[in-house]
């Protein structure tokens, strides 16, 4: 517990400079666009009197100069205060808060199934590195680390929405369907199964292939031929130590793309119409509204921090050299 | 030569540099199999494929020929993907060498910067950079680059700090070999190998990155790209799924192809070292 704690007392201290560079780049990067985000409401409203548009730009702070407003973003942002945003005419927390849930469902489920599946398929090739099973998995993960998701997305939906009709197209749940409890879970699992299996098809390949290499690189290692001298039964062997021993690997991957997956899952959101963060960071692409996509940036960086900081722990907790005094990096 | 004969050895090997030369090929040669723009309207809409000897492979609903999208779309994947990778890499390179060259507080905070590259998805910065900037083929480049450059880098620092350590770089120093002359004769060739041996990956992560963001229609408009045709094909993908499915299928096949080159290439290398 004490080494929890620790762990993430160096994460935060290690984080807040990282986060200050986001916060600070995509100001500047937002603050290059041309035309603010009045200019972009005006524009959804039909114009405005000049009057109105001074109001407006006071009311948002866009009147005051660079520095003073970047002040005024971090200390909003120091009591959790993302701003408003211009599209929704919401406050850009509400609108995360509220999205954020269905990514992390998707996110969630298809990092449960790659891994899971992905790690399985892995130990069944690098059990025998160069066996015929093993070529076999190897060039068929190569291909489907190849297919892009938002494509087999469509692909799957064609297959299982149109031509079989059995799965829902789109959407998050049926809507207004009044299902609680069981029913509801069931209904977004029907919902989700083709967004997840889209989104989690590129790093199943990934993750049999790390797992692959570093089982066949265990195979080598001295205490694997002392477990064999010793007589120990094959799968023992397999599972117990070389396969034990590749999972660490495995798991900074899935740190390392922890990002990545919240990227594909813009595409993928959009692809199956799911009200999530990343459609949501479509819809504030097409509305030009700057507040939001700020947000949506900085609450990315922090969730991918986050992650890494479970990765952290499972670290931690899978290797136990790694104490409070010497991290990863 | 030999490193080729090599390559050509393993099936892995062959196979990427067939499909990579057949779509090189394709691209370059685009202009002649089919001349004239590519977006223009070539016949009647929703011509399904094999049914005109003329378009063989039908045309969109627009009346667009599919195989002049294809081969144009090739084109643009191949140089949008390559010069994003080349932008990744150079941009890695040159901050991971300052970084591992300078030490201290830059290499501190080049460092911090590379860690807010590496937590902000790549996609994200790359949509947001898009459409603030403006959509051009310039910009999507850099957009791509921009949330790719960051593994390159630390790679290259990784290596300038760990090859700085070695004999023949303080051999170097002790005859009074000039810094600067360390740094790009000693110490950068050597590190350049398995930072070159990223490439591959870039190539596709920025092939497929490009893909994504033409199909939510942040590409070049006035270029054919297999991302805006996929999406074009969404509206008919119950009558005719082919617009959707076949610039798809390029899109792997390419995506491949280099998976399959750098996979022949690695082995190719590896047999070198073996028998050293």
């Amino acid at each position: 517990m004490k080494r929890a704690l620790l762990l993430l007392r160096r994460r935060i201290i290690s984080s807040i400079p990282v986060l200050l560079i986001v916060v600070i780049f995509s100001f500047f990067l937002l603050e290059s666009a041309s035309g603010d985000a009045v200019d972009a409401y005006l524009g959804s409203i039909g114009g405005g009197d000049a009057a109105l548009i001074k109001s407006l730009r006071e009311s948002y702070g866009l009147d005051q100069s660079v520095f003073a407003r970047l002040w005024l973003y971090l200390s909003s942002l120091a009591r959790l205060d993302l701003g408003w945003s211009v599209a929704f005419n919401r406050p850009v927390r509400d609108l995360i808060a509220e999205r954020l849930p269905n990514t992390l469902l998707l996110m969630g489920s298809a990092t449960a199934l790659s891994f899971g599946l992905g790690s399985a398929l892995g130990i069944l090739a690098g059990a025998r590195p160069g066996s015929l099973r093993d070529r076999f998995l190897s060039i068929g993960s190569l291909i489907i680390y190849a297919i892009p998701s938002f494509w087999l997305g469509l692909v799957l939906s064609i297959l299982f929405s149109v031509k079989l009709r059995w799965l829902p197209i789109a959407g998050i749940e049926t809507i207004a369907s009044g299902k609680t409890g069981f029913p509801r879970a069931f209904d977004i699992a029907e919902h989700l199964a083709l967004p997840v299996g889209a989104l989690s098809f590129i790093y199943l390949a990934l993750f049999l292939r790390v797992m692959r290499s570093g089982m066949a690189e265990a195979w080598k290692l001295d205490f694997v031929l002392f477990a064999r001298t010793k007589g120990l039964s094959r799968s023992r062997i397999v599972l117990r130590h070389v396969a034990r021993n590749a999972l660490l690997p495995l798991v900074t991957m899935l740190g390392l793309q922890s990002a990545a997956m919240l990227g594909g899952s813009v595409v993928i959101e959009s692809v199956f119409a799911i009200p999530g963060f990343g459609r949501l960071a479509q819809e504030a692409v097409n509305g030009r509204d700057a507040p939001l996509l700020m947000g949506i940036i900085v609450t990315s960086a922090v969730l991918v921090i986050c992650v890494n900081f479970i990765i952290d722990l499972v670290y931690a907790a899978l290797d136990p050299r790694i104490g409070a005094s010497e991290g990863r990096a | 030569m030999t490193l080729l004969k090599r390559l050509l050895r393993t099936p892995e090997g062959t196979i990427g540099l067939v499909i990579l030369a057949a779509l090189l090929i394709a691209g370059l040669l685009a202009p002649a199999i089919s001349p004239g723009d590519p977006l223009r309207i070539a016949g009647r809409a929703l011509l399904s494929p094999f049914s005109d000897p003329s378009l063989p492979l039908g045309t969109d609903r627009l009346g667009r020929d599919v195989l002049a999208g294809l081969l144009y779309g090739a084109r643009t994947s191949l140089a949008v993907g390559i010069a994003a990778a080349l932008s990744a890499m150079l941009l890695g390179l040159f901050v991971g060498m300052a970084a591992g060259f300078a030490g201290g507080a830059i290499d501190e905070a080049l460092m911090r910067v590379v860690d807010a590259f590496q937590i902000v998805p790549g996609f994200l910065l790359a949509l947001a950079f898009v459409s603030i900037i403006g959509v051009s083929t310039p910009v999507v480049v850099f957009a791509i680059a921009l949330g790719t450059w960051a593994d390159p880098a630390r790679l290259t620092r990784a290596q300038v700090l760990s090859i700085r350590e070695r004999d023949y770089v303080a051999a170097a120093r002790v005859i009074g070999m000039h810094p600067a002359e360390i740094a790009f004769k000693e110490i950068l060739p050597n590190a350049l190998p398995p930072v070159l041996a990223l490439s591959a990956t870039i190539v596709a992560g920025a092939i497929l990155t490009e893909a994504a963001l033409s199909f939510l229609g942040l590409g070049n408009p006035n270029l054919a790209t297999w991302g805006s045709m996929i999406a074009e094909g969404r509206s008919v993908l119950r009558s005719a799924a082919y617009l959707s499915v076949l610039p798809g299928l390029a899109l792997a096949i390419t995506v491949l192809g280099v998976h399959l080159f750098s996979e022949g290439l690695t082995r190719a290398l590896g047999h070198e070292g073996d028998s050293r």
